[in-house]
């Protein structure tokens, strides 16, 4: 149970990342990302190109942290991966979603993003490999917290939770104290009224996608270090991490952040009912219970059609 | 000395190509003075004001600010030109605090908080209520905090749609009287109004749009003795009418 | 000779069958602009429903009633549709995102499901033996080959009819317009939500259809014939084709199963045998980038849809350009 609910946490934090990221895009742009998971993976897979880089350029760096199996090398790389992944989001959006958004409907933005996952999942295929890959080769030991009940902890897990919360800190910091994140929150808002008052729309929609490609980056690199990395660590969270911003309300950043915590401990308890092999259908049941009882989420705004 | 500050000329705009909602419109602002723009429901006159914030794509003709053409300006540079907009509705954020709302549109202003300071002085309710969520203001105080909101960069020129819109007639009139006293500050008006009696009380000069074109114009207070103003209203004689 | 012309039924019959569910899909995002971010689900439903009804007792599973053929593939199609109608009762009123969202979480749940349930589902290694209709009839495997695509293409074509009917009845003007300008219907009295998830309902059905066919043909069904590509699959058909016209989606069936099998001989013909495990992942970039390229250079497929309209028969119009949600004044 304990167990379960540790898990659930931790897992939890990882799918707020994400979710958060997801809200802000969904909110801004208008439409259901399904690209957006995506960068989970292209983030967890650039750190990887990253601290094997700097192992070779700068081997003493490639030391362990304390009790962590996190490296120095990791550390600076989850930064680089977190720019490049930024970096990518603007590029796609710059391809694909800006010519689409001028000519088309919300609709084909949708479709669109499912082309977009398709193909950047497969890219990471071939570019990678089928196999799971993880950070470092050593193995992470748990660390006994108590035995009855029993609840094992690796200090990678509370150092991912440590940061998650402290890049959620820094998130809600720069939009409720930065006149950035004040355009942030009036373009979401009300587009029209936020380029009247000074905004440029097209510099908040790069900056969108860089904030959430970023904090995706982070996300997917996290679970890496807490689990292992393969070519299907996006399509895996896209339905967690859309739970989460239905759970919250699309557009709620407080409400991503609750709901990737709800999220993440539901689908970590439903192991103590259902067989493991059900877990994946658990976001889609929180979904479905969500419409059920209140389908603009927690926080949301009513979003009828 | 009253010259012209804003004008426009043979402007054609609308949302979708070949399908213009504004033909062939001219109009000119004088230095400090505030100008109405009646007209029946559907004449344009809110599209003509989107189309000077840049809001809505021109086709032909031109807007000048200050001499210097503007036309299809973006509209997030329109503060730095000197001009302002009020739109109708959904004018403020709500989601954001008034000090929010406020600091939004002064942060690209180089003594923010002077003109901060002077806000709150012009606006004392804005200042009472500065932590509060600008969605929780009254109407009256909305429209207030949208002004604010506009006044910010120091306009010269300041475009409004329907200021009274939605509110109740005291309201409606201390609105109008604010935009009055605007323009003894130094802020030239153009203001589109649905309530024409209020709107001539304050107007220094006045044009009639109808079917998107210019009908007739005037000084604000002879221009209800024309009789083809109420031909207009009633639908009656107009320009273009098919 | 034989062979070849037995291959091209086989392929045929494939195609004919995918055609069907690109139909079903038709209506959804052609006729009434709902994304379904499942079809697999609709598709496995039809497929496992007939399979559950129609095949062979099996100890190790619950399933294998041996109904006859008919039966069970309209227990298939009521099984669809019954999936369609619970989540489009929760969805069909709210945004648009979240019949997407929904829909990819019942293909997801679905594939759990298959999976896992193997009481059910016979799990991963599936379920076989169906009682192929007619076979014992005629014996011959070749001649038995085309009468089997003689027969879907039956359905098809009576598919394919009744859509045609259904979308020029004033149903399907109905769809159109809240399609189109979901207030202005909403004012002459049609009922917005009750519409779309009749259609919803119906089109996740004819995806049914199509996967009782489908198990029919195979006489088997495991979690791997219904992986998320195959409502990958099903998409760039349709938008090659031309959303929002049958005879495009019929067209963009064939081609897009032509690729894809011509795609993946030439794969596993010339590609180094190092790059054989990769020949999937090449075939789905491939896919990806038919549906977006399609998006970004011609979003009304090669036969747009035709709008008999009084703006005249030249008119068309590019799939998904609706306006329909009010709430959507997002950054253009």
């Amino acid at each position: 149970m304990i167990q379960h609910l540790v898990d659930g946490i931790l897992t939890g934090s990882i799918i707020s990342l994400g979710a958060i990221g997801l809200t802000l895009i969904m909110h801004m742009l208008r439409f259901a990302n399904f690209s957006y998971a995506e960068l989970l993976g292209i983030g967890a897979y650039s750190a990887l190109v990253f601290d094997r880089l700097l192992a070779a350029l700068i081997p003493f760096m490639h030391e362990k942290i304390g009790p962590l199996s996190l490296t120095w090398t990791l550390s600076v790389s989850v930064v680089l991966a977190m720019v490049v992944t930024g970096a990518s989001a603007v590029v796609l959006d710059k391809l694909v979603f800006k010519r689409i958004r001028e000519n088309a409907g919300p609709l084909s933005m949708v479709f669109a993003s499912f082309g977009v996952a398709l193909i950047l999942r497969n890219i990471i295929t071939l570019a990678f490999g089928h196999r799971a890959q993880l950070y470092s080769p050593d193995i992470a030991f748990a660390i006994v917290v108590s035995f009855d009940p029993l609840l094992l902890i690796k200090p990678d897990q509370v150092f991912v939770l440590g940061a998650a919360l402290v890049l959620m800190l820094m998130l809600h910091v720069v939009l409720t104290r930065t006149t950035f994140g004040y355009s942030h929150r009036a373009v979401a808002e009300n587009p029209d009224l936020a380029q009247v008052s000074g905004v440029r729309l097209s510099r908040m929609v790069v900056s969108v996608w860089v904030l959430g490609g970023g904090l995706s980056a982070a996300a997917g690199v996290f679970y890496g270090l807490t689990n292992q990395i393969s070519p299907h660590l996006g399509h895996n969270f896209v339905l967690p991490v859309f739970a989460a911003t239905i759970v919250g309300g699309i557009g709620s950043v407080y409400g991503a952040v609750l709901g990737g915590f709800i999220v993440g401990i539901a689908s970590g308890l439903s192991l103590m009912i259902l067989p493991s092999g059900y877990t994946p259908a658990m976001p889609f049941l929180i979904i479905i219970a969500v419409m059920l009882l209140r389908p603009h989420g927690l926080f949301g705004e009513e979003l009828h059609r | 000395m009253t010259d012209a500050v804003l004008s426009v000329e043979g402007l054609t705009a609308g949302y979708v190509r070949d399908l213009p909602i504004l033909r062939d419109v001219n109009l000119t602002l004088r230095r400090d003075t505030l100008c109405a723009i009646i007209g029946p429901n559907g004449a344009g006159k809110s599209t003509l004001i989107k189309a000077i914030a840049g809001l809505v794509p021109v086709s032909a003709g031109r807007v000048m600010l200050d001499g210097k053409p503007i036309t299809g300006i973006r509209p997030d540079q329109m503060a730095s030109l000197g001009l302002a907009y009020v739109p109708q509705t959904d004018n403020i954020f709500r989601s954001l605090k008034i000090s929010e709302n406020l600091a939004l549109v002064l942060r690209r202003v180089p003594d923010r908080a002077t003109r901060l300071d002077e806000l709150y002085t012009l606006f004392p309710p804005l200042a009472e209520k500065r932590g509060d969520r600008a969605g929780s203001l009254s109407g009256g105080q909305r429209q207030m905090l949208a002004v604010a909101m506009a006044l910010a960069s120091r306009p010269r020129v300041m475009l409004m749609d329907e200021p009274s819109a939605g509110l109740s007639p005291k309201i409606q009139r201390e609105v109008l009287d604010l935009a009055r006293g605007l323009t003894e500050k130094g802020v030239s008006i153009l203001l589109v109004e649905q309530n024409v009696k209020q709107a001539l009380r304050v107007a220094d000069h006045c044009y009639i749009l109808a079917e998107g074109r210019n009908q007739i114009d005037g000084p604000a207070e002879s221009i209800l003795s024309d009789p083809a103003v109420g031909e207009i209203y009633l639908g009656g004689r107009r320009v273009g009418a098919a | 000779m034989i062979g070849m012309i037995s291959y091209l039924a086989f392929f045929s019959t494939m195609a004919a069958i995918f055609a069907i569910a690109v139909l079903g899909l038709n209506l959804h995002w052609g006729y009434t602009g709902l994304f379904n971010g499942g079809v697999v689900a609709f598709f496995g439903a039809g497929a496992y429903g007939t399979m559950i009804l129609g095949g062979r007792a099996d100890a190790t599973v619950l399933g294998g009633f041996g109904l006859p053929f008919l039966v069970a593939l309209a227990g298939g199609v009521v099984l669809a549709g019954m999936l369609a109608w619970i989540v489009g009762l929760l969805t069909v009123r709210l945004r648009h995102d979240y019949l997407a969202i929904s829909t990819f979480g019942v293909a997801i749940a679905f594939e759990s499901l298959t999976r896992n349930a193997e009481w059910l589902t016979g799990g991963a290694r599936g379920l076989r033996g169906f009682p192929r209709p007619f076979e014992a009839a005629v014996g011959n495997n070749f001649v038995y080959g085309l009468l089997f695509l003689a027969f879907v293409l039956l359905v098809l074509v009576l598919v394919y009819i009744g859509l045609e009917r259904l979308v020029r009845s004033p149903f399907g003007r109905a769809l159109r317009a809240i399609r189109e300008d979901e207030t202005a219907a909403r004012s002459l009295g049609k009922n917005p939500t009750r519409l779309r998830l009749t259609s919803f309902v119906i089109g996740s059905m004819i995806m049914g259809v199509a996967g009782g066919l489908y198990v029919s043909f195979y006489a088997f069904v495991s979690p791997q014939d219904l992986a998320p590509i195959l409502t990958f699959q099903i998409w760039a058909m349709l938008i090659v084709g031309g959303a929002g016209n049958n005879r495009g989606a019929i067209l963009g069936a064939f081609l897009i199963w032509a690729a894809w099998t011509a795609s993946g001989f030439l794969l596993a013909r010339h590609a180094p045998v190092a790059m054989q495990i990769y020949t999937g992942s090449i075939q789905y970039i491939l896919i990806g980038s038919v549906i977006v390229g399609m998006l970004l250079w011609r979003p009304q497929g090669l036969l747009p849809e035709r709008l008999e309209t009084s703006a005249g028969p030249d008119r068309t119009r590019p799939a998904g350009t609706n306006t329909t949600a009010t709430t959507n004044k997002g950054v253009t």
